[in-house]
């Protein structure tokens, strides 16, 4: 967007240089990580050669994964969603139930939950997207509510309803199974960050990426221009909730298990916390916002256990040991204080530094970008 | 039918505490196109503030209850305006951001009630005519549900009078209409939000207070799980619409109740899919205006 043509062949060819080999050492050394010795006190609980601190990682890498597909739907096609976690949830209970109802293997199942997620999402997708704005934020919330109702309630004893459903292990490859193959797991993590951020990336910049850019910016001079926008919008929202399912079969296997959290209403709004802090629009804010989440979440549970703070006075104390307390506080600041999350303070940053190249504040314009298609589409939104 | 009149009159009752949470919701959103997050822990702390006040004063006696519901009211007045001021309104005509804050502060409040009253239920009961039944056409009805529909009715009715005779309603009407055109005649229509904000909060407010009797417990998430029925019931009833948040409150507890008795528990699903229902034939709702 802001690579202006004054610029000279020479530092925009060594930015783009840089631009992929800062990732690719990045990956490099994540992958190195479980075979490395480091210590980052306050940071990580433990050594990164340890199950605990491996664990932690590869949580924040699949959170960082879904934070990706919010952000197809909410950075790119500008659709708020707050039944993201539904997807999350239907993969990893379906990959659950298909390996031991059916008894198959890990790989047939995983496939058939990939199907099944695409049928399942098109069919929600298609009823959802009819309306936009707030009433598609409050029909998702719906859909993921009825999800969450069904998982509690455990039909058919299949759910495990509220002590959740345990990963039938018996059809899982022994090198996922038990705490000494966490390294296994962590770099399965890994490889699904990785290639999220392939596809997300790939999505995005594919016609039908550039067209939902259109549609979050002006749905008339789409439909103008002879596009519909509600097959690309919808082929959006099945991308991202394909994602979501993945991660979620990703998370069945990293956690043992599923609990019924992760349908919950709770978790999509934590993706939103992750999305904004990051800042809305990039793809870097998004995995950013989920690993800092995901950190300060440890750490904030690990304090308020600490020994210091239960002997504070109950002012003090309270606060400090409620960890959704302090994110939800710092959600506020950062939307107050800081729109565009840590991606567009980044860009607001650089941008003093070489004054006049580009666009400042992305996020923020991004957000109110959603907010125009609201504007446009009132209550219903149904044009004629 | 005794089980068709107390279902009925449960119904109802349920349907009155919806309205008191959902009528602020509705309001809010129609002047200020603000979909308010945080309305749940206005309700939370309304109850959570009556609930001590009453113990301290005597749970199961009538001043203990009266003056528990003017706590809670008073509460979720102060608390809402508050939070007009302080963070809606800064973020002046940014809708999805002010949507964001409201998320953001319903999250650092229910952990912060979490911390202060704890996460278990704190039981509660208000005096003993309303833990009583009344006999009507064989269903003995508790008592406690008439006083919520009672109290519904009047917030209702003041609500009407308020918007139909006095000066800032008209403003707040007209602004739900039409906000750019009251802006363009020179009125400040930042005291109006401030207004509509508070009124939904002392509504939200009582609606905790006798929240808690009809369940019969305070807990930290009673707020949000009644946000999101309040939630189904502003877009069945059409958002900004005071009627229509009325008749889809009783529509949606009355469903809810018959779904539970009949259908094997399953009121749930089937209020979820009566908004599918409704936004499938007429996406704005029942009294939403133009679909």
């Amino acid at each position: 967007m802001s690579t202006s043509a004054t610029d000279t062949a020479y530092p925009q060819g060594a930015r783009a240089w840089v631009g992929r080999l800062v990732p690719l050492a990045l990956v490099v050394l994540l992958a190195c990580l479980p075979l490395l010795n480091l210590h980052l006190p306050g940071v990580l609980p433990g050594p990164t050669y340890t199950p605990g601190t491996l664990h932690l990682l590869a949580l924040a890498m699949v959170m960082a994964a879904l934070a990706l597909s919010y952000h197809l739907l909410l950075g790119v096609a500008g659709l708020l969603s707050f039944g993201h976690a539904l997807y999350f949830g239907f993969g990893a209970y379906l990959l659950g139930i298909v390996m031991s109802e059916l008894e198959l293997g890990l790989v047939p199942s995983v496939l058939l939950v990939l199907l099944a997620g695409v049928a399942f999402s098109l069919a929600l997708g298609a009823v959802s997207l009819r309306v936009t704005g707030i009433p598609f934020a409050m029909v998702t919330l719906a859909f993921a509510q009825a999800g969450s109702v069904l998982v509690r309630r455990d039909p058919g004893r299949v759910t495990g309803g509220e002590e959740g459903l345990r990963l039938p292990t018996d059809y899982v490859p022994a090198a996922l199974v038990g705490v000494a193959d966490t390294r296994n797991l962590y770099w399965l993590a890994l490889a699904a960050l990785v290639l999220t951020f392939l596809l997300v990336s790939w999505v995005q910049g594919s016609r039908a990426g550039h067209v939902a850019e259109a549609v979050r910016e002006n749905e008339l001079r789409v439909r103008v221009l002879g596009m519909r926008p509600f097959l690309v919008k919808l082929a959006i929202f099945v991308a991202a909730s394909v994602i979501a399912i993945g991660m979620g079969m990703v998370h069945l296997l990293l956690n043992s298990g599923a609990v019924p959290h992760i349908v919950s209403a709770e978790l999509t709004i934590s993706l939103l916390l992750m999305v904004v802090i990051g800042g809305v629009g990039s793809r870097w804010g998004a995995v950013a916002g989920a690993v800092l989440y995901v950190l300060l979440n440890q750490r904030l549970t690990v304090l308020a256990q600490a020994e210091w703070v239960h002997d504070l006075p109950a002012p003090l104390r309270i606060p400090l040991s409620e960890p959704m307390f302090i994110l939800g506080t710092l959600f506020v600041l950062v939307v107050m204080f800081l729109p565009g999350g840590l991606a567009g303070t980044v860009t607001r940053l650089r941008g003093a530094r070489h004054r006049g190249s580009g666009d400042q504040r992305p996020g923020a314009e991004r957000l109110e970008d959603v907010d125009d298609d609201q504007q446009a589409a009132p209550v219903g939104g149904a044009r004629p | 039918m005794s089980t068709v009149i107390l279902l009925l009159f449960t119904g109802v009752g349920l349907g009155a505490i919806y309205f008191l949470v959902a009528s602020g919701l509705s309001l809010i959103y129609g002047l200020m196109h603000v979909l308010n997050f945080a309305h749940g822990v206005f309700l939370s702390l309304g109850a959570f503030l009556g609930f001590e006040v009453a113990s301290r004063l005597g749970a199961t006696t009538w001043t203990g209850f009266a003056a528990s519901l003017l706590v809670g009211a008073l509460a979720g007045a102060v608390f809402a305006a508050l939070t007009e001021r302080l963070l809606v309104q800064r973020l002046y005509e940014r809708h999805i951001e002010q949507v964001l804050v409201t998320v953001g502060l319903g999250l650092a409040a229910v952990a912060l009630f979490d911390g202060i009253w704890g996460t278990d239920p704190k039981f509660i009961s208000g005096p003993p005519w309303m833990g009583r039944t009344t006999h009507i056409l064989g269903a003995n009805v508790p008592n406690d549900r008439f006083v919520a529909i009672l109290v519904a009715g009047l917030v209702l009715l003041g609500m009407v009078l308020f918007l139909q005779r006095t000066r800032y309603g008209m403003i707040i009407r007209a602004g739900v209409e039409n906000r750019a055109m009251v802006t363009a005649l020179g009125i400040d229509v930042r005291t109006a939000f401030t207004l509509v904000f508070t009124i939904g909060g002392i509504a939200a407010g009582l609606g905790g207070v006798l929240a808690s009797h009809y369940f019969g417990y305070v807990s930290p998430l009673l707020g949000q799980t009644l946000l999101i029925f309040a939630f189904i019931v502003t877009v069945i009833g059409g958002l900004g619409s005071l009627t229509g948040a009325a008749i889809a409150s009783v529509l949606v507890a009355l469903l809810q109740q018959f779904a539970n008795y009949y259908l094997w528990g399953t009121g749930d699903l089937a209020v979820v899919v009566l908004l599918a229902v409704v936004l499938l034939t007429r996406p704005s709702g029942l009294m939403g205006r133009r679909a």
